[in-house]
């Protein structure tokens, strides 16, 4: 690998812009493509998907045994809202590799009694969300069921793109919670991304079946192609 | 996981800054229950320090060897490796696993 491509996969990674490099393995001819660029790559249906499955492999292309290194950011899950869900949610995000932060200003739930080992931020939202650097390799749910809370959490996740933006609340309460934003900016397409009721519809009770659900519809957002997520 | 692969191509960034010869090993393709994925590597620098995995173990010290010819030719070559062959994996553990390790030199 020269050590320019190299030098700029650093600097892509580091950015967490994804990138992947391209080895003849024939010959160790190398080219990089950046995540912007895949729309006109020769190779794009297969660089789409293999970025999408986040998985590095060999394809074959024009007789040519290719290997393609998928260089993808880790997936980030911010958490507002430290309640019982989420104490189910975050060691299942973890377990799933992601990136975990949960945010709540009310101390008296976000506790590290109730969140061993998990990033625990007991500030409001305006405070704790500008550093976490959200980005569209970020899920982001919205738990609280108080809009003191959850709507400026919101409007920032709104601004960051995410891959993935969901919402506590049944229809009704959704439909509040849309009417409050709009007042605040938001625009119909932002309010349209939040999956709300949250999390696939699998008859979920408990907290834990609550958090597989969400999980699922994350995986789903992550990982379809955009067509076939819901 | 990205921390870590991270640390390991910056270290060779930097090892290649600082004058050394390095090479870089990664996996691109496996079969049966290999243990590390596609896209996992292991970065070798000329005084045989490295960083990072290709197999969890078992293989490293044959693929520092050959990074070190590699770093020597300038060439870039491909390893195969049958994970069970080698060493003391417990009975259970990546039993049957087969893994093609590319490596090439930085620079």
């Amino acid at each position: 690998m020269k050590l320019e491509t190299l030098a700029q996969v650093n600097v892509e990674r580091a950015a967490r812009r994804p990138v992947i490099v391209v080895t003849d393995t024939a010959n160790g001819e190398q080219r990089l493509v950046k995540a912007a660029d895949i729309a006109t790559d020769p190779l794009r249906s297969d660089l789409a998907k293999q970025l999408r499955m986040g998985k590095s492999g060999m394809i074959e292309a024009a007789g040519k045994k290719l290997f393609l290194n998928v260089y993808a950011p880790t997936a980030k899950l911010v958490i507002v809202g430290a309640v019982h869900i989420s104490q189910a949610l975050a060691p299942l995000a973890r377990s799933l590799d992601y990136d975990v932060t949960v945010v709540d200003p009310r101390t008296a739930f976000a506790s590290p009694e109730r969140f061993p080992d998990v990033p625990l931020i007991a500030e409001w939202p305006d405070v704790a969300l500008p550093p976490l650097n959200i980005d569209h390799y970020t899920a982001f749910v919205a738990l609280t069921h108080d809009p003191k809370i959850d709507d400026p959490a919101l409007l920032h996740a709104f601004e960051r793109d995410c891959f993935y933006i969901g919402a506590l609340g049944s229809r009704k309460t959704h439909a509040k919670r849309g009417e409050r934003l709009t007042a605040q900016g938001a625009k119909d397409s932002d309010i349209a991304r939040i999956h709300a009721p949250i999390g696939l519809p699998i008859g979920a009770v408990s907290p834990s079946e609550i958090a597989v659900a969400i999980m699922a519809e994350i995986t789903a957002q992550l990982r379809l192609p955009k067509e076939a997520a819901a | 996981m990205l921390n870590r692969d991270e640390d390991i191509l910056k270290a060779a960034e930097d090892w290649q800054k600082a004058g050394h010869g390095v090479a870089l090993a990664t996996v691109v393709e496996t079969w049966g229950s290999a243990p590390r994925p596609a896209g996992s590597s292991l970065v070798i620098n000329d005084d045989g320090t490295f960083l990072g995995s290709v197999s969890g173990g078992c293989v490293e010290g044959a693929v520092v060897t050959e990074a070190l010819d590699v770093i020597a030719s300038g060439k870039p070559r491909m390893l195969e490796f049958g994970v069970a062959d080698e060493t003391a994996w417990n009975v259970g553990l990546s039993c049957g696993g087969t893994i093609r390790v590319f490596v090439e030199k930085v620079g």
